[in-house]
């Protein structure tokens, strides 16, 4: 084995997926199994027991999404991952894992509405409350903690503000109240930003999006530090007896892997969104190439940002990775390979020539997702963000003249050209 | 001598190049850390084991020994599942033993200790769990979603 520190392509293509013990093939197998087979009684008990590790039931744990499993947590530089069928799912594992009626959430108020809705409908009904900041500002979250508060949430870059969050410092905040901090990668990616580094305790993403990059599959991915001190007393079920596992404690029996083992073993296999085998198959082909696909996403992304800055037609552009950015010195920080390809830009003549501009596209197309090799557009007032009161919409930055772009990796020129007839027919103006 | 962290590839030669493991502070009670490493121990390796703890007759069907001078097999690997306090002891049986690896385990760390061992020609682990580490190198981490950090183009035993 070598002892080499080996480069992020290098581990894109090569982290979880080595040659297949079994049979020898060098990509991995598709596992299409439900269950998998003991040696004996004592074997299975063991297993049950999680004094042996092994494969039980495709529901808590398969072969090839272990593969996916450990190839996100090496690009992400965690200990270890947790895959789901979903991102909000991924959340969702995180949220059932460490809160309780009557515990807290701070998160940022600039959130993809998905995960709006999950805190502000979903988790509130089961006792959980969530205050969600609007500011960028580390001491206004300080501020919204309480005594019950149990984890900061936010994006890297929101969707679609394209506000850029303060990792560094939100860690500093979350860390000073011993509770961690759970950042929301999706749109970024471990190519352009690993927020561990910044000491960030918990990474998700939907990987439906950039690490995938297809299009074809959904999934999602809880990555953990193993850093964080989950016996901190704060986290009372990582401290006590767990009667279904023979009365181990998650934290003394399993140190810094007890979260994701409790995770696993507690959450994906009461609440069971698993991803299925064929889905891992297809998103470890994405992320053998996110690397190469996210320098041609950011290229794009800038070059069109930029037309758009200059074009008439257009009154205002979100995009974080412009020189008059607001954010300029985060950016610099936290993202200098890129800030990513979604983005949002306002259609002079407001929301009606917005909904036109979406109707006369004829390359880019129009539907609910981002990340996707492919560029797509889409009109959030009324749509992703249809169940957003105006407030909510207020505070998440989406403007009714305000269309999303997520910028593909087709040639530039045609994207360009796309944009400016659609542009002309929705405007009645040429550039 | 000062104590520098093992590399992957130096952890992983101790995990494959020993045969005769000592686990001091061995249990029965199956809630233990050290009972489950040991349960691991005894299903998924081919090492053959020496638990010791003065108030035990046998775990897991396994003979448990008074002491680490009770044993007359030469040890390769001595771990210790003790207070960091009771460490600096330990270390002395285990060079007085000739013992090759002297490993405390997760959340146990001494750097005192770990020096006094490496000066006397130990290897020396600290705040690592063997079953941890001989799954990282034998698929059960790989299994369970962690990230072993193994990149190899080469069939795994």
């Amino acid at each position: 084995m070598a002892n080499r520190e080996f480069g992020f392509k290098t581990k894109s293509l090569h982290s979880g997926t080595l040659p297949d013990p079994n049979t020898g093939s060098r990509t991995v197998p598709i596992y299409q199994s439900t269950a998998f087979v003991f040696e004996d009684t004592k074997d299975a008990g063991d297993l049950f027991a999680l004094r042996k590790y092994g494969n039980i039931y495709s529901r808590i744990a398969n072969p090839t999404v272990a593969a996916l499993e450990e190839k996100v947590a090496a690009l992400e530089g965690g200990l270890g991952a947790v895959a789901t069928a979903s991102g909000l799912s991924a959340q969702y594992l995180v949220f059932a894992s460490l809160t309780s009626s009557g515990d807290h959430i701070v998160s940022s108020a600039n959130l993809y509405g998905g995960t709006i809705t999950q805190l502000d409908v979903s988790l509130k009904k089961f006792g959980v409350e969530t205050t969600f900041v609007s500011s960028n500002d580390p001491k206004d979250f300080a501020k919204a903690i309480r005594p019950n508060t149990k984890l900061i949430l936010t994006e890297v870059v929101a969707n679609p503000s394209n506000q850029i969050a303060d990792i560094e410092g939100l860690a500093k905040v979350a860390h000073e109240h011993d509770i961690p901090l759970m950042v929301d990668s999706t749109l970024t990616t471990p190519y352009l930003i690993r927020p561990i580094e910044f000491g960030a305790d918990i990474v998700t993403h939907s990987l439906t999006k950039f690490m995938g990059g297809h299009g074809t599959t959904l999934g999602g991915v809880v990555v953990e530090s193993g850093k964080f001190n989950w016996g901190n007393g704060k986290f009372a079920s990582m401290l006590e007896k767990v009667p279904h596992y023979g009365d181990i404690t998650w934290w003394g029996n399993f140190g810094e892997y007890g979260f994701l083992t409790k995770l696993r073993a507690e959450q994906l296999r009461d609440i069971g969104p698993s991803l299925t085998p064929m889905a891992a198959f297809l998103l470890i082909q994405g992320i053998e190439t996110l690397a190469q696909r996210m320098q041609d996403h950011v290229a794009n992304a800038q070059k069109v940002a930029e037309f758009l800055k200059s074009d008439s037609r257009i009154s205002w552009v979100n995009y974080a990775g412009l020189k008059d950015h607001p954010q300029k010195d985060l950016v610099n920080k936290y993202l200098p390979k890129g800030t990513g390809s979604v983005f949002s830009f306002g259609v002079k003549g407001g929301r009606e020539a917005a909904e036109k501009f979406i109707n006369c596209v004829e390359l880019l197309s129009h539907l609910a997702n981002v990340g996707d090799v492919r560029t797509l557009v889409i009109h959030p007032a009324s749509t992703t963000h249809r169940q957003l009161s105006d407030e909510q919409l207020e505070n998440a930055g989406v403007k009714p003249d305000l269309v999303r772009i997520s910028v593909g990796i087709e040639d530039v020129e045609d994207i360009i050209w796309d944009i400016d007839q659609a542009l002309s027919k929705a405007t009645g103006k040429t550039q | 001598m000062t104590w520098i962290e093992p590399t992957n590839q130096e952890i992983s030669q101790i995990i494959n190049n020993s045969k005769n493991i000592a686990i001091v502070g061995a249990s029965g009670n199956n809630s233990k850390p050290s009972f489950f490493v040991m349960t691991y121990l005894v299903g998924s390796t081919n090492y053959l084991l020496f638990p010791i703890n003065p108030n035990e007759e046998n775990i897991l069907g396994v003979k448990v020994y008074k002491s680490l001078k009770e044993v007359t097999e030469p040890i390769d690997v001595v771990v210790a599942f003790r207070r960091a306090d009771a460490l600096d002891e330990l270390l002395t049986e285990a060079i007085e033993i000739k013992a090759k690896v002297f490993w405390m385990q997760l959340g146990i760390r001494n750097d005192e200790v770990a020096n006094r061992g490496v000066a006397n020609g130990l290897k020396v682990v600290q705040d690592r769990c063997i079953k941890i580490e001989h799954a990282r190198f034998h698929g059960g981490l790989h299994l369970a979603g962690f990230d072993t950090k193994v990149i190899t183009s080469k069939r795994m035993k």
